[in-house]
């Protein structure tokens, strides 16, 4: 081990526990309140249906990518609320754009978490470039997203959930997953996905002074 | 009062108030117009569909955005609209500039043109091309309550007939 991996956060793909995807995605869960999850496309949004199914959760049943965009959108439209992103690696690859973009958005209440396994699974397990070593948090320090890091084993992602809760900055935090598949499958039901999201996460009436506050 | 001015007026009187974009000559000036006004909220996205992402996320969040781009841009956006727009009912403004016709100097340019509207078509999304100064404020007003009302998206088309009178020289 290198020096440099003394300092938090600075562990690489290689040097963190491989987890599962179905059990972070429950132990996400079971730390929230009123926090908003978009769950990105495919597998990554069927572990989130299988975790209990909260109204404030968003599945994404196409838009490969959008996740991070979308989440985005929500936490500038409500400020005050926690918003969490679950993206897998193949998906946020079609879209890294977005992480500058989180970056100069200035939001405070945002946080991308990335299932890294290797591979776009739920098209047969064909190898993603994260499979080669593509480092995906390295990519979004890059992108401007000082608080960016590995996800070291389970008890680490629970300190990770806990923090981004507290709305102190944009966070960025990838976890290596094995290719289990996942613990549910969604209900394609997108009428019901969004009514039941936008109920949960009603605002105040419109035109109080309250829609208007934006950004940290 | 400019093309621009109108633009603005229309997008305060809906309360819209998130503008996200992909640079672009022709709406330049109008950006810089929206950037500077501190009602706005206004981010630039390094792809179109990123741009409808965020706006999507700000709507199921109770803000009102819409998207600034050209037309090539807007080529790249079938996905986005038909997977998340249309069956999530998820009203995404457009405001597209008008690139590939009425003296276009790039064959690609022109071509991707010829594909916007028959793709709007197809996917059953309103779509009104702006060529007067006249009709600016009440075409966006208009539409922009229709979104909302029909939670529907919509493209507004900002034809050169409207935005080259103002320009000095070629792109």
């Amino acid at each position: 081990m290198s020096g440099a991996a003394l300092f938090s956060g600075s562990e690489g793909r290689a040097d963190v526990e491989v987890l599962n995807r179905s059990e972070l995605t429950a132990r996400l869960v079971a730390q929230l309140d009123d926090e908003a999850v978009i769950g990105g496309i495919g597998n990554t949004h069927f572990d989130l249906w299988a975790s209990g199914q909260r109204p404030e959760n968003f599945y994404m049943l196409g838009s490969m990518g959008l996740a991070v965009p979308l989440g985005l959108g929500v936490a500038l439209a409500q400020p005050q609320r926690a918003v969490f992103v679950l993206e897998g690696d193949g998906s946020l690859l079609m879209q890294l754009g977005s992480l500058g973009t989180v970056a100069a958005s200035g939001v405070c209440n945002l946080a991308v978490f990335v299932w890294d396994n290797g591979s776009y699974q739920i098209t047969g397990g064909q190898p993603a470039h994260t499979a080669r070593g593509l480092d995906l948090v390295a990519m979004a320090r890059g992108a401007g997203l000082a608080d960016s890091t590995w996800v070291r084993d389970a008890e680490h992602f629970d300190e990770l959930v806990e923090r981004a809760r507290q709305r102190r900055g944009p966070m960025f935090a990838c976890a290596r997953v094995d290719d289990r598949p996942p613990a549910g499958v969604t209900e394609r039901d997108p009428a019901r996905i969004r009514n039941r999201f936008v109920d949960a996460l009603r605002p105040p009436a419109r035109g109080t002074p309250a829609r208007r506050r934006i950004g940290p | 009062m400019s093309w621009e001015d109108a633009c603005i007026g229309a997008l305060r009187a809906a309360e819209v108030d998130l503008v996200t974009y992909v640079p672009d000559r022709v709406l330049g000036p109008l950006i810089a117009r929206l950037e500077g006004d501190d009602a706005f909220t206004v981010l630039s996205a390094a792809r179109e569909e990123e741009a409808l992402g965020i706006v999507a996320g700000a709507y199921l969040g109770g803000r009102r955005g819409i998207v600034l781009m050209q037309t090539s841009g807007f080529a790249t956006l079938a996905n986005v609209l038909a997977s998340l727009a249309v069956p999530f009912r998820i009203p995404i403004p457009m405001l597209v500039s008008e690139r590939g016709t009425l003296g276009e100097f790039q064959l690609g340019q022109a071509m991707v043109c010829r594909t916007m509207r028959p793709i709007l078509d197809a996917i059953g999304i309103e779509h009104h091309t702006i060529e007067r100064l006249d009709d600016v404020g009440f075409v966006i007003g208009r539409m922009l309550d229709q979104a909302y009302s029909t939670q529907e998206s919509a493209a507004m088309i900002l034809s050169p007939l409207l935005t080259a009178a103002e320009r000095a020289g070629p792109r």
